[in-house]
């Protein structure tokens, strides 16, 4: 059984613990980890450069974006076989931009355990997909704009996985989301390709602004956006940090639920498969939503320590996921929705994993996930190129035409049901075998039982589920009889090789990681700057293991014996017509009916009403004072005019009117001046004379 | 002399257009050559001298004010002719001649209705010679003179070359063009907030000792000026003369309008450089002079910010108009810079002059944009348009990008004023309500989900999807090469400040760091 | 022979002026009336003077002095008269009214 081991970083008296000798990094330096900035920039130089290339790029687009991706493939799989043999450990950070108080934004790279693990599973899934899709794409609309877009997405998804801070974490992560909205509404004519990747981008960035809040959170408390900084004071577990460690790193896991897909943000990616199937593969295996779980195993050492009151959560979280979306995958007849809600359901299970504490489990869930998915979804699409539609009814019978697409897919789906020795099996069984040992502070219940028991639980039924809707997909995807019209036929060669390199994937991923015998990923997963502690198991724990592989091999059977016996005719009847549950499957538990009305209540009355308040309430208050003014000039225009004017000619009229009557005095007659001058005398003089 | 020297290269960036707005004028009106090149050779000797002062400036002493002079110009009243830059109005005196240059080009071949490029270019020039000396002014009467300067070309632009399409006006009942609508409410809205501003200045003049009207001389006063017992109002003065122009809600309502009634190029040059005189005119003139006051109104500053960002989203989501939904999205944009600058930390004021510099080439190119598709589809009803993308494919990703670049997409020139501003909201200057500013800062964070889906949702509308019925059959021509020359060079610029963030925080940073702890010691 | 009747047939003769100068329509009898008037003075002047003797004869002297005047007047009098007559072709004053009002 395993114990709680002390990990971290690459101090060999620390690696010293456990079975699998020291962790320790031989390499702190030279070419391949200081010119990290290669697997960066070139994806985005082959973005740029299809876009620019104009006509040319009908012709060069995809072999500029393969020989790009084909260096990333060389440099991600050399650093991590320098992780695999040496170890390495590595971090640069340029300064872009000084923001005052301490703060700069960085861009740079960090080179361990974890990232060059991903270095090598994008770059090998991308390289594969990038060559699937020249046989998959050719003749399509936009063919090179398909490169570029793909470039970008990839590139992407390398910037934020060589964050060493958390805006370049966030550049990366929103740059993913802008990738798939281009991808997955490739063929934008049709709204309803365009709806869904508005979908995916617009449910991720709901999501982001948890991201973008934990992330400031987190660096403001601390007073850096390093990763390995904050990293630091939380392991410290002093200060600001304490007090917001919870929230910061529930927020950010609110951000790793949008693009990692988790219940209830999983909504886009059902929706997404309308992308073209490349982008299908690459976005449920490599890119976009590991993110989320990268995200969590970045910052592992916070939710292992200072926040682990977030990690019930997290379990929470991942159990409904990996509960529920499986379930819907049972009613869907549409191919490729399948895989989509069955990586829902995989996803579940790395998140359930992290909650737990389980880190290289999630992980190597991650891992080996990518390549048996990739897989699957490849061929998919090869059967789907086959015969020109998604819909299983349509299919049937196609494992005669399309042998190398059959066989590579059983494998594919056996890996994903966990059936050993397939890599599906050990991810699987280490996850289950950390939900037993879910320690620390994860002690909550659920339904009186303890988390980690239930979940648990859950976990073993879900593995039941998948591999009975993986199962019903293989019969009546490949057996029976066709159904549909055309002549299906193997795909050519661009697109089977890469699904018999994923095969070999598929088969061999996991044994980088049995309990007991040899746990190399164990021990390069946590060659990281930071200490923490993880569960791991350190033998196989075989009451675990039979448990997982009886669920297994049951989901299978009971898979077996309702669709092997008449597959050719199970479109009419495969209903499983379980009352009230159906139908709330088929709806996909109403959810998006939910967030569709939220969405129309915000766009329709309440825009509409904010915009009428704009024109009727505000406006009117300035138009008012507008009217007012009017009034009041008009007011003060009346006065003026009927006021002031008045008096002023009224004193002229009252002027001119007695002139009007005096002027009769003015006869011109000097004898009637002298007469009156004389009258006057007269007046005077007996007034003179008689009065005084 | 050296060129610098006595203020004679900045005095340059406002007397260059002007003097080039006359020679215009002498063109002859039938033959418009003489006049496009002529302006074009003012705007680019212009934004070559900013460009020199920019490489010209000791960003190590970027706190302090370079290439300046200071003349007696009205002994009167102690106003001097005192000009100078710090990091602060660099970056925004560059953008301001950048801007202009690009809307000259784009002018060359799109004349709104009644044409006239003479008269059009003349405005644009004068535009130009009043914005540069709003950003080099040093003394509030010169400064208050160029704010003001700005209104009339642009009054005549919008009440000229604006939208003539009829609306009935709430309230006043009757119908009246947009443009004489628009233009008087721009008009009288803008003045009526910088006449509060202008009491501001003489109250601020009269308790003064000695009496100045000089920026930096009344910075050194400010403790005196902060103790006076009416400054809240000083205070409150200036922020509705700059809150107007910014604008902040609910003073927001010209914008709108102006925006979606004025020409192509009024509309560009309002967003990209306009709206930041109000802003600029908080960090260069409001908080450093009466820092105390600003503390005590931040709160409300921010609540206004935020309620800005939230309601011109939501706004947006109900327009048809292509071009009203950009002018909206600009109040929440704002919204942001504002947000940043009432926090009144140097992380919040630096953010706020990026997002000022990041919206004006966003901004300014998503009116290009709405311009020319307006141009083409004589329509800006979004009901009408879509499938723009396949029927002109480079306007249509020039347009993606663009929208993608306005709501904030990290890697682009808009996150970093979004994503500082929020950061500093977090922890806003001491003494301030943490709470109510992480409030806030939420708050602006569900605004960010808003914009992209409004931003998301035109896209859709106008770019994706078929074309419908009613363009079949019509011969459209894909940007040409005057409208490339002018939008390139704003997409390079949208990239290259998303990707170097220190192309604005090599020059603000230290003056920023600088004002903070003048103002708030520290 | 007393000072009044003097008196008397002064006031008598400056009545018999003032009657003129109202009555008559011809601005030669009207210059004559003022005459007219001027002599009533000139006599009551002189019998003042003729019963309070003074040192310098002040009523003789002023009588002296007034006639010299009437003479210029009535010169200059009959010539505007005249020049009216001239211009008008009457000399009656109720047709001379260009200063009515």
């Amino acid at each position: 059984m395993g114990s709680l081991t002390r990990l971290g970083m690459f101090l060999a008296e620390e690696g010293g613990e456990h079975g699998g000798g020291g962790v320790e990094a031989g390499i702190t330096s030279g070419w391949a980890v200081e010119n990290v900035w290669l697997i960066l920039v070139l994806p985005f130089v082959a973005a740029l450069l299809i876009v620019f290339l104009g006509k040319a790029n009908e012709k060069w687009g995809h072999r500029l974006a393969i020989a790009m991706m084909g260096y990333v493939f060389f440099h991600g799989t050399w650093l991590w076989i320098l992780t695999m043999t040496d170890g390495v450990l590595y971090e640069a950070s340029y300064v872009i931009g000084d923001l005052g108080s301490g703060f700069a934004f960085e861009l740079g790279w960090v080179v361990d355990g974890l990232s060059s693990m991903m270095f090598f599973v994008v770059g090998t899934v991308a390289l594969l997909v990038y060559i699937y899709a020249v046989g998959y794409m050719k003749g399509e609309i936009r063919y090179a704009g398909f490169f570029s877009a793909i470039s970008l997405f990839a590139g992407a998804m390398l910037v934020l996985v060589a964050a060493p801070n958390l805006v370049q974490l966030i550049i990366g992560w929103e740059l993913v989301g802008v990738a798939s909205y281009l991808l997955i509404g490739h063929y934008w004519e049709e709204k309803e390709n365009s709806s869904a990747g508005m979908k995916a981008f617009y449910v991720n960035k709901v999501a982001d602004v948890g991201l973008i809040l934990g992330a400031i959170m987190l660096s403001a408390s601390v007073g850096t956006f390093n990763i390995t900084g904050i990293l630091d004071a939380a392991e410290e577990g002093a200060g600001e940090l304490s007090s917001v460690a919870v929230v910061g790193a529930l927020l950010l896991f609110f951000g790793a639920m949008g693009k990692s897909a988790q219940f209830p943000l999983h909504v886009w990616l059902p929706d997404a498969m309308a992308g073209p199937t490349p982008v299908s593969a690459l976005m449920h295996a490599a890119t976009m939503v590991t993110a989320g779980v990268y995200l969590l195993g970045r910052m592992f050492p916070l939710y292992e320590g200072l926040a682990a009151d977030a990690r019930p959560w997290i379990m929470l979280i991942g159990g409904l996921t990996l509960f529920l979306t499986g379930l819907i995958a049972l009613v869907q007849w549409d191919l490729k929705k399948i895989l989509a809600y069955s990586t829902l359901s995989q996803l579940g299970y790395m998140v359930l994993a992290m909650g737990a504490g389980a880190y290289t489990a999630g992980l190597f869930h991650l891992f080996t996930h990518a390549f048996f998915k990739a897989l699957l979804f490849l061929g998919a699409g090869s059967v789907i190129h086959a015969v020109h539609s998604n819909d299983m009814r349509d299919m049937g019978g196609m494992r005669k035409p399309m042998p190398i697409t059959y066989w590579t897919f059983v494998i594919g789906s056996l890996a994903l049901a966990g059936i050993p020795p397939l890599a599906g099996f050990f991810s699987k069984d280490e996850i289950l075998a950390g939900l037993t040992h879910a320690e620390g502070p994860s002690t909550a219940m659920v339904l009186g039982i303890g988390i980690d028991t239930f979940f648990f639980w859950t976990a073993v039924f879900g593995a039941a589920i998948t591999a009975f809707y993986m199962t019903r997909a293989v019969f009546l995807t490949f057996h029976g009889e066709y159904k549909g019209h055309g002549h299906p036929h193997e795909s050519p060669a661009s697109m089977s090789a890469p699904l018999v390199v994923l095969g070999v994937f598929s088969v061999g991923a996991g044994f980088l990681n049995v309990p007991g015998v040899f746990t190399g990923m164990t021990k390069w997963l946590e060659i990281r700057a930071n200490e923490f502690y993880e569960f791991h198991p350190e033998s196989l724990d075989l009451g675990v293991a039979l448990t997982g592989l009886t669920a297994g091999v049951v989901g299978i059977a009971i898979g077996w014996w309702l669709f092997a016996r008449d597959a050719d005719t199970q479109a009419e009847r495969d209903r499983l017509h379980i009352p009230g549950l159906y139908p709330l499957l088929e709806n996909k538990y109403y959810l998006d009916d939910f967030y569709l009305a939220i969405v129309a209540f915000i766009k329709g009355p309440l825009a509409r009403f904010i915009d009428w308040f704009n024109g009727h309430v505000i406006d009117a208050v300035i138009n008012g004072a507008g009217l007012v003014g009017v009034w009041l000039g008009r007011a003060v225009y009346g006065v003026d005019q009927k006021g002031i004017d008045a008096a002023v000619n009224g004193l002229a009229g009252a002027a001119g009117a007695s002139g009007a009557v005096f002027r009769r005095a003015q006869t011109g007659r000097v004898q009637q001046y002298a007469a009156a001058f004389i009258l006057g005398v007269v007046v005077l003089v007996i007034s003179f004379v008689f009065v005084l | 002399m050296d060129f610098w020297d006595d203020g004679l290269g900045l005095s340059l960036t406002i007397f260059v257009p002007l003097i080039g707005a006359l020679l215009v004028g002498f063109t002859s009106k039938k033959n418009e050559e003489p006049a496009k090149w002529l302006s074009l050779l003012t705007a680019l000797v212009t934004l070559g001298i900013t460009i020199a002062a920019a490489l010209a400036f000791d960003y190590d002493a970027a706190a302090s004010f370079q290439f300046g002079t200071d003349l007696e110009w009205i002994p009167g009243i102690d106003a001097s002719y005192q000009i100078g830059i710090d990091g602060i109005s660099l970056p925004m005196l560059v953008l301001s001649a950048f801007v202009t240059v690009l809307a000259i080009i784009y002018s060359w071949n799109h004349w709104d209705e009644p044409k006239n490029p003479k008269a059009f270019l003349i405005l644009i020039l004068v535009l130009a010679a009043g914005m540069n000396g709003t950003f080099v002014a040093l003394d509030l009467i010169l400064f208050f003179i160029f704010f003001e300067v700005v209104l009339l070309p642009m009054y005549f632009m919008i009440g000229i070359w604006g939208d003539t399409s009829e609306k009935k006006i709430p309230v006043f009942n009757r119908v009246t063009e947009m443009r004489l609508y628009a233009s008087i409410k721009f008009f009288v809205f803008t003045f009526f907030g910088s006449a509060f501003m202008l009491l501001g200045f003489l109250a601020l003049y009269f308790n003064s000792d000695p009496a100045t009207f000089s920026i930096p001389d009344l910075i050194e006063q400010a403790p005196a000026l902060g103790a006076l017992p009416f400054a809240g109002w000083i205070f409150a003065g200036l922020a509705l003369g700059f809150a107007v122009k910014v604008p902040m809600w609910p003073l927001h309502t010209w914008l709108p309008d102006a925006h979606t009634a004025a020409p192509t190029v009024g509309s560009v040059l309002l967003a990209a450089i306009l709206l930041k005189l109000g802003s600029y005119g908080f960090i260069r003139i409001a908080i450093p002079v009466l820092p105390e006051q600003a503390k005590l109104w931040a709160p409300a500053i921010a609540v206004l910010s935020v309620i800005g960002i939230i309601y011109g989203s939501l706004a947006c989501l109900a327009q048809q108009d292509m071009k009203r939904l950009i002018a909206f999205s600009s109040v929440g944009h704002m919204g942001f810079v504002m947000l940043g600058i009432s926090t009144m930390t140097d992380i919040g004021i630096n953010a706020s002059i990026i997002g000022m510099v990041a919206h004006g080439v966003i901004t300014g190119l998503l009116f290009f944009l709405a311009g020319s598709m307006h141009h083409r589809y004589h329509t800006r009803d979004m009901e009408r348009l879509g499938g723009n993308l396949a029927l002109m494919p480079r306007l249509g990703w020039i347009l993606s990008f663009t929208a993608m670049a306005s709501l904030g997409l990290p890697g682009l020139a808009g996150f970093w004023g979004e994503f500082g501003s929020m950061l500093a909201a977090y922890n806003p200057l001491e003494g301030l309500d943490e709470g109510l500013f992480r409030g806030a800062m939420v708050t602006a964070a569900i605004g960010t989900v808003l914009t992209a889906g409004y931003l998301l949702w035109m896209l859709q509308k106008v770019n994706l999807g078929k074309p419908s019925a009613e363009w079949e059959g019509h011969e459209f021509h894909d940007a040409d090469g005057f409208e490339m020359a002018a939008w390139v060079p704003l997409l390079i610029s949208i990239v290259a400040l998303g990707v170097y963030p220190k192309l604005v925080f090599g020059a603000t940073t230290p003056a920023v760091t600088e004002l903070v702890a003048k103002a708030f010691g520290g | 022979m007393t000072l009044v009747q003097f008196l008397l047939l002064s006031s008598l003769l400056f009545s018999l002026g003032v009657y003129g100068l109202l009555a008559r329509r011809n601005a030669v009898m009207i210059l004559l009336s003022v005459e007219l008037m001027l002599n009533a003075v000139n006599l009551n002047l002189v019998a003042f003077e003729a019963w309070i003797r003074d040192a310098f004869a002040t009523g003789n002297v002023f009588a002296i002095f007034m006639i010299t005047v009437a003479a210029a007047e009535v010169g200059i009098g009959l010539a505007i008269v005249i020049l009216i007559f001239r211009n008008r072709a009457t000399a009656n004053v109720d047709d001379f009214e260009l200063m009515r009002g």
